[in-house]
């Protein structure tokens, strides 16, 4: 199993959630976050005092797959999240050690 | 002077005090909460609260008295009036301040007695202790605003030098301002200033409370015609015309500058506008009224972006760079505006006139600026003036009241 961290646009949550479903994701977590990579932060006046705002509204999606799902899952996030401008955001993929369903107890696969 | 009472002009003088009250609460505390952090909001609305309670007791238990009955001896009777009327004793139901009822004469002063040490706050918001800060605006009180509104209107030495204040420019701005200039000194920068970032937390407050000073501010100019009459008419004529002309140049000084006009600006324009005409609203025409509005934003948009910037003082929300600044520049070109000459009311020597504005604006700045000092030393001695760095960092509406503004969970 694969866990995988998106971060997008805030405003392409809703296309990615519809994108993962149609792949065959049936569970996501999705935050408000704040962060900067290369797109850097923007510029608020206030009084003539310039302020450097540094951490950009981001979305982090979180989801959990099998590994034979993993290349159609990032596909399907890029192709959905992607504007082909600066600030599109990443997704970074980690080994999943187990997963558990806390209602039935069921482990591994059967509780994604 | 003693005239029958005019039930117009009661009603009139009735109505602004409660425009006046307005402005302080709930009007400035939202202009001054929505320019604050989250962590602070309630501090600020805390204190334009408490500063409205306290100086009301003061007010009518020696405040008013010292203000506007005079003293016995002729030559203390120049800086401070007597205790007569002491708790309003000798303020009977009948008695006439003009042709209005005196109680009505009192309560209405006492709403400029409450906005004023209220516009301190705003230049050391979000680092002074609370009960501190409550001690210093009670002596503040006192040793400030009442003797300065004795010189000016309670038949003292300012008033008899042909000073002209009409409703507050160097009784309530230059008082308060100067006062805000001395408060930062003596608590210092907040923590990380300028290096941190703190804009406003909410601006949407800090416009409606804008919009509020503003409408109340048709009771503070027009309201000290105390009549409902031309005079008090041509004095909202100018205190809306003024609020518009330094609102516009305001914003067009930002485009220029910074490519867009603020929402920050726009209202910072119209308080700046506002405060400027004060002392000139009775005195002057349409024209004066749209010029004083206009040097207003450009002298207030200087003194509050970049000479704070370029001295690094924190004037936190700008109660001298806006309200110290305006009333200052205010005071003197109401000597040059009120001229007749100018399509004011007054026939004065503008020369003359200036000199006079000047040296009432530099005795009020330097009375208030020392007192300003004296108290904090005594508030700071007695109770500490400064949050600590954990009271600081973590915001004064938990540390100082154990509650928060926003519970958005």
């Amino acid at each position: 199993m694969k866990f995988v961290i998106a971060i997008v646009k805030p405003n392409r949550v809703d296309d990615v959630r519809e994108a993962l479903s149609a792949v065959g994701v049936r569970g996501m977590t999705v935050t408000d976050a704040k962060g900067y990579g290369r797109q850097k932060g923007h510029t608020e006046i206030y009084r003539g005092a310039e302020y450097k705002i540094d951490f950009t509204p981001k979305a982090k999606i979180e989801v959990a797959v099998d590994d034979a799902q993993l290349t159609l899952v990032l596909e399907a996030i890029r192709r959905s999240a992607s504007t082909g401008k600066i600030g599109d955001g990443k997704i970074f993929v980690l080994e999943l050690l187990e997963t558990m369903r806390i209602r039935t107890g069921e482990t591994g696969s059967d509780a994604l | 002077m003693t005239t029958a009472l005019d039930t117009g002009n009661t009603a009139w003088v009735l109505t602004s005090t409660g425009l006046v009250l307005f402005m302080t609460l709930p009007g400035l505390a939202l202009f001054y909460g929505g320019l604050v952090r989250t962590k602070n909001v309630l501090s600020v609305l805390m204190q334009c609260f408490s500063i409205a309670s306290v100086v009301t007791l003061l007010w009518v238990a020696v405040g008013y008295s010292l203000a506007f009955t005079p003293a016995e001896n002729p030559s203390v009777n120049a800086v401070v009036g007597g205790l007569g009327k002491a708790f309003l004793a000798n303020v009977p139901r009948g008695a006439l301040t003009g042709s209005i009822p005196e109680t009505v004469f009192a309560m209405f002063q006492l709403t400029f007695a409450i906005i004023t040490p209220a516009l301190i706050i705003g230049a050391f918001a979000e680092r002074m202790r609370f009960g501190a800060m409550l001690l210093f605006m009670a002596l503040w009180s006192l040793v400030v605003y009442v003797p300065v509104t004795h010189w000016m209107w309670g038949g003292g030495w300012l008033q008899r030098m042909g000073a002209l204040d009409f409703a507050g420019g160097i009784v309530v701005h230059v008082t308060a301002g100067v006062a805000g200039l001395v408060t930062c000194l003596y608590v210092g920068e907040r923590k990380g200033y300028p290096a941190t970032p703190m804009p406003p937390h909410s601006l949407t407050l800090s416009v409606v409370g804008a919009g509020m000073l503003w409408v109340g501010w048709f009771g503070f100019n027009a309201g000290s015609a105390l009549a409902a009459n031309g005079a008090a008419g041509m004095t909202l004529t100018a205190t809306q015309v003024s609020a518009a002309s330094a609102a516009s140049v305001w914003s067009f000084l930002e485009w220029q500058r910074h490519g867009r006009a603020s929402v920050l600006g726009i209202i910072t324009g119209a308080v700046a506008g506002l405060a400027t005409i004060t002392p000139a609203s009775g005195y002057v025409g349409v024209g004066g009224a749209m010029a004083i509005g206009a040097v207003a934003a450009v002298v207030c948009f200087f003194s509050a972006t970049t000479l704070k910037r370029r001295l690094g003082y924190d004037d936190s929300l700008d109660a001298f760079g806006v309200h110290g600044v305006g009333g200052i520049l205010g005071s003197i070109l109401t000597g040059v505006f009120a001229s007749v000459t100018l399509g004011g009311t007054e026939q004065i020597s503008i020369g003359r006139q200036v000199g006079v504005q000047l040296l009432a604006c530099a005795a009020t700045a330097a009375w208030s600026g020392g007192m300003t000092w004296v108290l904090m030393k005594i508030a700071d001695v007695a109770l500490g003036v400064r949050a600590d760095e954990e009271q600081e960092t973590i915001g004064l509406d938990l540390t100082n009241h154990e509650e928060r503004g926003y519970d958005l969970t």
